[in-house]
């Protein structure tokens, strides 16, 4: 079954001409939580970019479908509309456009890819919905107006993702240690608006994380562990406790 | 294998093919009353002024002018201007036998032109007084009747001199010489049209003036001469705007503007300029301020395909400021050579020049300023910030800033950045479902956000419009 799944298989990836990832394969079907954890340098942010089209990032191995069509083929922005969304590690700060416009156009977008006829939303109309998507994060209203990242703090920023994320719908939403940066109050913040927004709109969820933390809050379906480009064990909750107890030095 | 590095590449060579997009390039028919022959030559100077029935002491001066343009050689830094063919060029074309005060008695064809330039509509919304010149001469001149009360004058140059030839026997040249450069000279030998205007001591104007110029036959030159005279503590904003059709040839736009701010004046000058890419466009603006006087000039360089224009300020009197926010985006084959110039002549003076030049898709946009600190002028700050953005690989940006100064305890700074724009932060914009020239349109808009947040909202409008049909193409 293709339909509802995002198929990695056998995917290589050069950055730079040096071999990040080295034939990963993952299965990732909408609704399901997977959270994939690694030492640093295992190529864990790699996959989020080189699965979003960052022209930095070479395919030389693999495929990769969404729903069956061929991801790699669609430019970055293709992608989004087909989809796919990424939750960065360090958002990019854009002053030429409001937060609150940004989210409208990128939700008008996504929203006329899967229903031509979806009328889009105005400025007006789309002010309320902005306000309470900030609201369940815990930012201000204010930041409707303000340009996209614009002067937010690192927390913010984070923050400001997630509410990207509700706004655009993705079928496979890929979340780049959206942990990092939070203190403990945010974290719990954060991820019980992920649950809310994955139980409201069925998203594949791949969370990229360095700590346990983030799964304390945010139970994962399948937890994957990466070493050198390749995962090399997956399994359920279990696999966390394990890896909080004995690190990494197992799969080394 | 995918390559998706070529995609993101593409993005210069996407927007040079969108340059072709120019909405002002349409022509209007338009049968001249009366037309020098093509080329330069005493003659032609002796014409124009007979035309205009011109007081004796004018036409000596553009005879003056006329040897003096002979004589100097042209310009050896800035753009090459060797495209200027001077005997192909009319440098006088009248296209209507004087100029209205009621767009009704404008003929049918000149008007319909300003109509689709939204300038009637303009004056009716939102501004104090409109002039709009076609080709050489000013074709309509308005001001709001409660501005005429109170003494505020706003004609055509062409009447102005006739009405009131006290203003011009005293400021004409005084501040422009003919002998500051070739095209001062030039302009002084053949001028036509622009406009003057004199506010009294005391008044504030508050919604702004605006001039249209347009130059519609090819082989055309046009060389509107403006005199602005703000008597002291009166304030006025100034705007002007300029287009013309796309023609294979190249057309010459030489304009002299001169402004004398008294004691504690203020005048904003502010320019959209976006010519066709076939207009030459060498202008010399210049400004006196006098005691606590300030002067603003707000240049945004659009359009063209040669741009040679420095803005500039003397501050002649303690306490006199100076500020010039220069905006230039080049694309294709343009060059911009735009900047600013600041003499500071007396003390406590200061000055702050902010320069956002944007290029792209083989577009070369300069800085070229000059900050100058006189021996006795003492006290004095400036600041100078140049921000360069580069859209791609084969664009150029160049800053040729220089400092003369005379005094020790002057303040200085001087920031210059260039940067190009970051395949990280369209990557985020594209990772939203935003294609690449939406994108990239974004990011200029941040670049000059701070200088369209100070344009009256109009202004700010119309330039965020024009940016976007220069990065997106598809509109028009």
């Amino acid at each position: 079954m293709s339909q509802n799944t995002l198929k990695i298989k056998d995917l290589e990836v050069e950055v730079a001409g040096k071999k990040v990832l080295d034939g990963l394969s993952l299965e990732i079907k909408q609704g399901e939580i997977h959270a994939i954890m690694g030492p640093n340098g295992s190529g864990k942010s790699t996959l989020c970019y080189a699965l979003m089209g960052h022209p930095k990032y070479k395919i030389v191995a693999g495929k990769v479908t969404l729903d069956g069509q061929d991801l790699l083929k669609m430019a970055t922005d293709e992608r989004a509309r087909a989809g796919l969304f990424l939750g960065f590690q360090y958002p990019r700060e854009v002053a030429g456009i409001t937060f609150g416009n940004f989210l409208r156009q990128a939700a008008n977008l996504r929203a006329k890819t899967d229903n031509p006829e979806a009328k889009p939303a105005g400025p007006a109309e789309y002010y309320k919905t902005a306000g309470s998507l900030l609201e369940k994060v815990g930012l201000d209203k204010k930041f409707i107006g303000r340009g996209v990242n614009e002067g937010f703090s690192g927390g913010e920023k984070k923050r400001a993702e997630i509410v990207q994320m509700a706004a655009i719908k993705p079928k496979f939403a890929l979340l780049d240690e959206i942990d990092s940066g939070l203190d403990i109050d945010s974290l719990k913040v954060a991820a019980t608006e992920i649950t809310a927004i994955q139980k409201e709109n069925p998203t594949g969820l791949l969370l990229i994380t360095h700590y346990q933390r983030l799964l304390h809050h945010l139970e994962a379906d399948y937890v994957h562990v990466m070493i050198a480009g390749k995962i090399v064990k997956s399994g359920g909750m279990e696999v966390v406790e394990e890896l909080e107890k004995d690190g990494y030095k197992n799969y080394l | 294998m995918t390559d998706k590095v070529t995609k993101s590449g593409a993005l210069s060579v996407k927007l040079a093919n969108q340059l072709s997009n120019y909405k002002y390039g349409f022509k209007t028919k338009d049968k001249p009353k009366f037309k020098t022959e093509a080329g330069l030559s005493e003659e032609v100077v002796r014409a124009i002024s007979a035309q205009k029935n011109e007081p004796d002491w004018m036409l000596e001066k553009r005879l003056e002018a006329l040897q003096i343009f002979n004589s100097k050689p042209m310009p050896n830094f800035g753009a090459d201007l060797s495209g200027i063919v001077f005997d192909q060029i009319h440098y006088y074309l009248k296209p209507s036998d004087q100029e209205k005060r009621n767009w009704e008695e404008v003929p049918d064809e000149i008007k319909k032109t300003f109509d689709r330039l939204g300038i009637p509509e303009a004056e009716r919304k939102y501004l104090a007084g409109v002039g709009a010149q076609f080709e050489s001469e000013m074709v309509y001149h308005n001001l709001h009747e409660t501005l005429a009360k109170k003494g505020v004058l706003f004609e055509g140059t062409d009447a102005a001199l006739q009405k009131y030839p006290e203003f011009f026997e005293e400021y004409f040249g005084a501040i422009v010489p003919s002998r500051d450069n070739k095209f001062a000279a030039l302009n002084t030998a053949v001028w036509s049209g622009g406009s003057f205007i004199y506010i009294p001591k005391g008044v504030h104007i508050e919604l702004p003036l605006q001039a249209y110029f347009r130059i519609n036959a090819e082989f055309m030159g046009q060389f509107e001469r403006t005199l602005i005279i703000a008597d002291e503590g009166s304030s006025v904003h100034y705007v002007e705007g300029c287009t013309a059709p796309t023609y294979s040839s190249n057309s010459l736009h030489s304009a002299v503007v001169e402004i004398i701010c008294k004691k504690g004046a203020r005048v904003q000058y502010s320019t959209i300029q976006n010519w066709s890419h076939n207009v030459y466009n060498l202008v010399t603006k210049r400004a006196r301020c006098d005691e606590d006087a300030s002067m603003f000039w707000l240049d945004c360089n659009l359009g063209s395909k040669v741009t040679m224009k420095y803005p500039a300020v003397y501050l002649m009197g303690r306490g006199a400021k100076a500020e010039i926010l220069s905006v230039a985006m080049g694309s294709g084959k343009q060059v911009l050579d735009a900047g600013a110039k600041v003499i500071h002549a007396a003390p406590d003076t200061s000055s702050t020049i902010t320069s956002k030049s944007l290029s792209k898709a083989g577009g070369r946009v300069s800085y070229r300023g000059l900050v100058q600190v006189l021996p006795g002028a003492t006290g004095v700050k400036s600041r100078v910030v140049c921000d360069a953005l580069l859209l791609d690989n084969i664009s150029r940006s160049d800053t040729y800033p220089t400092m003369d100064i005379a005094e020790a305890d002057t303040a200085i700074a001087h920031e210059a950045t260039v940067s190009k724009i970051s395949e990280d932060q369209l990557f985020y914009l594209m990772s939203r479902g935003f294609n690449e020239a939406e994108a990239a349109a974004m990011i200029v808009n941040g670049f000059i956000d701070p200088i369209v947040k100070i344009l009256p909202m109009e202004y700010a409008l119309e330039m965020n419009r024009l940016i976007e049909m220069e990065m997106e193409g598809s509109v028009g």
